[in-house]
């Protein structure tokens, strides 16, 4: 493992993005415009497992969005010059990093929109550094299994439509344990119940990242 | 594997699964009482029951509470199915509910438990309870449960289909590790058959799962965690047909294959092992709820269920082998149509 490596890749990363404000203004648009869509259509939501619902397929969606674009920005040749210069295995780790942090940050801008404009009163009852807690992990677990999807619908050729298809099984039972943990905290519930999801989740995500890590040499080689 | 004689031993132990899994007949138990509740003084009642031949000889009643026994003044059989008995119910018995028991030298013991609420509890009946008839029943059935009934045979035919599932996965999971570490693309051609196979199994799955749930559950399809699970399967080796159908390179489309493959199917086992045991499930063997082996006392059960496993199973390597040597064929014609 080299850590510098990884380091310095995370860096390339965020000065791409610093160079490239648009990509970030899209992903928050994104966000921002389908809350606004959601909003015209119900106005304010009370009833917690519709809101929670409504939530979790926002995020996913944006996901699929934000993640999608990852391994697709830099032309062959830059990514074939990338590759010469650091290990494979640093490549997808400091990926999914990026994109962990990509994803967290994008779900705490998905809450906000949406408490913003959907309402926030389901939050006020519940435990809400709990509902935190578990809105973070998913988005982070969405990162952490889509980065390897991401990069095989790259390599395809085929952009966002593939990973949809490819992805949505993988994060089918990450989603259906999330919304279980979510909707838990919503209620009001304590670590005592929705801890066992929140460690589930974290024990898929280190599964996905270990398989990612054992596979992405073999998806680059040509 | 080579030769004909596992085929043959597959055909033989289905024939032996539908046979017998079919026309065995389950055991005679009772299903039904005329009445649902027992106050002190006398009582008549009509007992039904399936499977049974009271008309064999006339079988022993009893009511029981709380281990004790109050037999039947008096038994009328009305049919193979269905006989009328008399009780003068003792005042003060113990527990609220009573079974109503029967037993002839046929069928052995017969119980409805829990069948009568009792009124005019005390601290139990006075006097001996009645001595009754306990030889079991001999010869060969399947358990008779309420809910699952004659249903209980779906056992040989649904369970199966996701072991050879299974199976054929596993291959399919093998075989993308061997295009990873080789490139062969006889081993992408092996996945790919396996796959094709593994989904078909998985349709079969399904289809019989289905028509369980509704006998049973009185729904086609519960939102449930092993439920989810058969989706998320399906729908992840569906996607990995549609990666294949995306990729025209034919050595891109194996190595992505392989990724997606050997990605999907760990994460799969995780999913379908580890997700169900965390939640309640309706399913049997899942969230606390036993599997069949609860019900199989007699291993009537196990009998078919093993011999099922194993003809299915190999039936399904039939269908790979053939899927695999055609999809070999093919590649050959297509390598002389080329040249």
């Amino acid at each position: 493992m080299h850590t510098a490596e990884i380091a310095h890749l995370l860096r390339l990363e965020w000065e791409l993005d610093r160079r490239q404000k648009h990509v970030w203004g899209s992903m928050a648009l994104y966000v921002v415009s389908t809350v606004y869509v959601c909003y015209q259509g119900v106005r304010h939501l009370a009833e917690v497992p519709v809101w929670n619902a409504l939530f979790w397929i926002i995020l996913l969606f944006a996901a699929f969005n934000a993640l999608g674009r990852s391994f697709q920005r830099e032309s062959q040749g830059r990514q074939l010059y990338l590759y010469t210069l650091a290990s494979p295995r640093s490549v997808v780790l400091a990926r999914t990093l990026y994109n962990a942090l990509t994803m967290a940050v994008l779900s705490l801008l998905s809450l906000c929109a949406y408490a913003l404009f959907i309402g926030s009163g389901p939050l006020e009852q519940s435990r809400a550094d709990i509902f935190l807690a578990v809105v973070l992990a998913g988005g982070i677990g969405f990162a952490m299994a889509l980065t390897l999807i991401a990069a095989l619908a790259a390599r395809a050729g085929n952009g966002i439509g593939l990973m949809a298809i490819l992805g949505f099984p993988i994060v089918l039972p990450m989603l259906l344990s999330v919304m279980k943990a979510s909707k838990l905290a919503l209620d009001g519930m304590g670590w005592n119940v929705t801890g066992k999801y929140v460690l589930w989740l974290v024990l898929i995500d280190l599964i996905t990242v270990a398989l990612a890590w054992l596979l992405f040499p073999y998806l680059w080689r040509d | 594997m080579k030769g004909w004689w596992w085929k043959g031993i597959s055909v033989a132990l289905l024939l032996y699964v539908v046979v017998v899994g079919l026309r065995t007949r389950l055991g005679p138990t009772l299903v039904h009482a005329s009445i649902d509740r027992i106050a002190p003084g006398g009582a008549s009642l009509e007992a039904t029951g399936y499977n049974t031949h009271f008309l064999r000889e006339t079988p022993q009643a009893w009511l029981e509470n709380d281990g004790q026994r109050i037999c039947a003044t008096h038994v009328e059989v009305v049919s193979n199915n269905s006989f009328k008995a008399d009780f003068n119910v003792p005042a003060g018995l113990r527990s609220n509910l009573t079974s109503l028991w029967a037993w002839d030298a046929k069928d052995g013991p017969l119980v409805l438990r829990d069948a009568f609420f009792t009124e005019g509890l005390g601290q139990g009946m006075a006097g001996e309870s009645c001595t009754v008839g306990s030889a079991p029943r001999k010869g060969f059935n399947f358990p008779n449960r309420s809910i699952l009934n004659e249903t209980i045979r779906n056992l040989f035919f649904h369970v199966p289909m996701w072991f050879t599932m299974m199976v054929l996965m596993t291959i399919a999971f093998w075989q993308s590790l061997m295009v990873l570490r080789t490139g062969d693309p006889a081993a992408d051609r092996k996945a790919l058959a396996a796959v094709d196979v593994s989904l078909l199994f998985a349709a079969l799955g399904l289809i019989t799962g289905s028509i369980w749930a509704r006998a049973t559950w009185g729904d086609w399809w519960t939102s449930d965690p092993k439920l989810n699970g058969a989706a998320v399967t399906v729908l992840i080796y569906a996607a990995y047909l549609i990666l294949r159908g995306s990729v025209p390179d034919p050595h891109k489309r194996a190595r992505l294959a392989a990724i997606y493959n050997i990605f999907a199917f760990a994460l799969m086992l995780v999913f379908t092992m580890v997700l169900p045991r965390l939640t309640d499930s309706l399913h049997p063997g899942n969230g606390g709820n036993p599997a069949f082996s609860q019900y199989d006392l007699d291993s009537s059960l196990r009998a078919v269920f093993y011999p099922a496993v194993a003809g299915w199973v190999l039936l399904g390597l039939w269908a790979y082998d053939l899927q695999r040597r055609y999809a070999r064929l093919k590649h050959l014609a297509d390598e002389v149509n080329d040249r």
